[in-house]
């Protein structure tokens, strides 16, 4: 298979196939609810949707998202030819409507129709010391995205200092104030330090974790889990109902900060979990969640 | 228990309404998204009229297909987030008599001081629910301002069958959002002490 072909593939399976391990933890949260309850009814809908955008291979939610691919290449390989693969694929699965037409200009107010536009599909590169190639994709919703927040320490408002009890703080805040509007159960992606601009790709890139898994990082595992635990006493529920189950997941990552800065960056992604991997090695593809 | 409606939607049934009540709603609803409310004010145009007249509107960008024959499809058809559309929403209500607007994340206090006046709720759809609710989509009838918005922001006339739904604002001045988010901002309170 081409290349092309075979990120066209990728993207197919993204929007239309929910994670194993999300819908694992879904399918656990629906349990957990009490029955007869908005919370109960809203996973029941959310799973058997899951079941159906499988099956038929149409996208689980409309808003497809913005493309965000992450490709890690060899010495060898050249940027244009992903970049030249990536679009010929997203304008494919426009037609075949595994995406909706998302990318608007902001100057003209002009849906391009096809999913291209200035750094859309935006792609990061990275180039590492491996002989295989992994493309890894993100279709990241509006809504969710939306409610994304940064924050400077020390924050005055809820008297957050510059320290991890700073950023457990607001976390909470960012969490309570997305409410249901990021399409609740959610999960949250979190970078402490960097610029303005790394610090929300950290928070992002933690998406790529999966369910359960912690950060290597001792402190940093403890506050995930802790949040979890916390986060999901706030009773927002699914879609903000109420009910039990308000995130899936907390992912925090940190980077070095300059002295003067301390940001926190929180990314939330809706349960409709859009994200796939491929590795291509000694040319053949191995596609994963 | 399930409350089964179908429109035209007379204000005396939509007034039984309460917050919490899961619905399943039939017959003839509109899509409409940021552009059709602006238009829907600024120049109240009437190729919609009947089809808005006690029936739902719901915020939707779908994604839609032309099957063999070259009638429309909707294939993955799920709530957006309703509060853009807020500064209109209770005077798109009054000027073509609505009884419903379905989406997702709640709306304002003009929105629901419009709900309350002119009989109608604010029905919740399931937010990436996309596929299920595309299959409840029996058949589209009419389309309008296509060309010229696009897919996402186009009028789509549509009959639905059960489509699953939770009144989270009614028209006695419930909400389920504002009861929820004084609820949750005291628990986060509490966390960060």
């Amino acid at each position: 298979m081409e290349l092309k072909e075979s990120v066209l593939e990728l993207i197919r399976r993204a929007a239309t196939d929910l994670p194993p391990d999300v819908e694992q933890v879904l399918r656990k949260a629906y349990d957990n609810e009490d029955e007869n309850t908005p919370a109960k009814n809203v996973l029941s809908t959310i799973l058997e949707n899951v079941k159906m955008a499988r099956k038929q291979s149409t996208p689980m939610c409309q808003d497809t998202g913005s493309l965000v691919f992450y490709i890690d290449y060899p010495e060898r390989g050249l940027e244009k030819d992903f970049r030249q693969a990536i679009e010929w694929a997203a304008v494919e699965a426009t037609n075949r409507q595994y995406l909706r037409p998302n990318a608007v200009d902001p100057v003209t107010g002009k849906n391009s129709g096809n999913n291209l536009g200035i750094n859309a599909p935006y792609i990061h590169f990275h180039q590492w010391d491996k002989e295989e190639t992994r493309i890894r994709l993100l279709l990241k919703g509006g809504g969710s995205e939306n409610v994304g927040a940064q924050y400077k320490l020390p924050y005055p408002p809820l008297n957050a200092g510059r320290d991890l009890k700073g950023v457990r703080k607001v976390i909470i805040d960012a969490v309570k104030n997305a409410q249901g509007l990021g399409c609740a159960p959610g999960t949250i992606g979190v970078g402490i330090g960097g610029g303005r601009d790394t610090s929300y790709a950290l928070s992002k890139e933690q998406f790529f974790r999966k369910m359960g898994q912690r950060s290597g990082n001792k402190e940093l595992a403890e506050l995930e889990a802790e949040l979890l635990n916390d986060l999901n006493k706030l009773e927002i529920g699914p879609m903000g109902f109420g009910g039990k189950t308000t995130v899936l997941d907390v992912f925090i990552a940190s980077q070095a900060r300059h002295p003067a800065t301390f940001y926190v960056s929180v990314s939330y992604n809706c349960w409709a979990f859009r994200r796939k991997t491929m590795i291509i090695k000694n040319g053949e593809v191995h596609y994963d969640d | 228990m399930t409350i089964k409606l179908k429109t035209p939607i007379s204000e005396e049934e939509i007034r039984k309404l309460r917050i919490g009540d899961t619905v399943l709603l039939s017959g003839v609803i509109v899509t409409a998204r940021d552009q059709a409310h602006k238009l829907m004010i600024e120049e109240r145009p009437d190729f919609i009229r009947e089809y808005l007249k006690e029936s739902v509107i719901y915020h939707c960008g779908p994604v839609v297909r032309k099957d063999e024959n070259g009638n429309w499809q909707f294939v993955s058809a799920g709530p957006t987030t309703s509060a853009r559309e807020e500064p209109y929403q209770s005077d798109v209500i009054r000027e073509y008599k609505v009884r419903g607007v379905i989406g997702k994340g709640g709306m304002g206090a003009k929105t629901a001081q419009g709900l309350k006046e002119y009989g109608a709720v604010y029905f919740h759809a399931v937010g990436g629910a996309g596929t299920l609710i595309a299959n409840t989509v029996k058949r589209v009838i009419d389309v309008f301002k296509l060309e010229e918005f696009g897919t996402p922001e186009a009028f789509w006339v549509i009959e639905v069958e059960d489509f699953p739904l939770v009144v989270t604002m009614d028209s006695h001045g419930g909400s389920i959002h504002k009861e929820i988010l004084e609820k949750s901002s005291k628990i986060a309170e509490e966390l960060m002490k």
